[in-house]
């Protein structure tokens, strides 16, 4: 029987605990649930940020979304998924994006949602431009830069034998 | 072909999208980038550094040498910074 899976994207701020309380109504099968939430800091490389504008890819992100779902689902025993990641200009303090996973037990739960969220850093069409606050920078927004760490912590999830033997 | 730009990529050529007609010369990602390079300044400067950015043929992750051949959508961008 296939497990609930819901994916958005969107502009508008997010309900946390309403997304995770639809994966356990009614259910007496879900012993567990995560809730990982990303949130826009304050600052960003030490610098304080007025705002952040997320631009995106929507159909592949929604396509690239739903494939790692389904590999989540191929790779832990899982009884529902929600991501909902928003797009469009984000202030400190708002959230970005939420993973929630549910499972009969915690150790599915949180390996998914971590599996989820390092992908999510990576793979999904998202990029973030800052604008930092004033007097610094003048009012160019920047566009951040791909983390290496990111990148490795992703690498971490593929089967040794897909990974690349060399940088590319 | 439908070319889609983003993030930086779509600053410097100056445009989210466009048609293009391809030559026959053009078979793989690497060889595209090369070609659009060529179209003008603000293509030189979106593609000055290749290795860093990234491609999709139909919404999927591609790489350099991917061949184009059969894509309907070809999108170009930076290393993504989502989640």
């Amino acid at each position: 029987m296939p497990i609930p899976i819901s994916i958005r994207l969107q502009r508008e701020p997010f309900d946390a605990a309403a997304e995770a309380a639809k994966l356990r109504r009614g259910r007496s099968d879900v012993g567990a649930i995560v809730t990982f939430t990303g949130i826009c800091r304050g600052d960003e490389a030490g610098k304080k940020l007025r705002a952040m504008t997320l631009d995106h890819y929507p159909e592949m992100a929604e396509t690239e979304i739903a494939r790692h779902t389904h590999e989540a689902e191929r790779r832990w025993p899982l009884l529902g998924v929600s991501i909902v990641h928003r797009y469009g200009r984000i202030e400190p303090g708002e959230d970005i994006v939420l993973v929630v996973t549910a499972a009969a037990h915690r150790q599915d739960a949180f390996a998914a949602a971590e599996f989820l969220m390092d992908y999510l850093k990576t793979r999904a069409p998202f990029w973030k431009q800052i604008e930092y606050a004033e007097g610094q920078s003048g009012n160019e927004m920047i566009w951040i830069e791909a983390k290496q760490s990111d990148d490795a912590l992703a690498e971490r999830w593929r089967p040794p034998s897909a990974r690349p033997e060399a940088a590319e | 072909m439908k070319l889609r730009y983003f993030a930086w990529v779509r600053e410097r050529i100056g445009k989210p999208e466009e048609e293009l007609e391809l030559p026959a010369s053009v078979a793989t990602i690497a060889e595209l980038m090369q070609w659009l390079s060529r179209r003008g300044e603000e293509y030189a400067h979106a593609f000055e550094n290749p290795k860093v950015i990234r491609a999709a043929i139909d919404r999927n992750h591609v790489k350099g040498d991917t061949t184009i051949a059969g894509a309907r959508e070809i999108a170009f961008f930076p290393p993504m910074t989502g989640g």
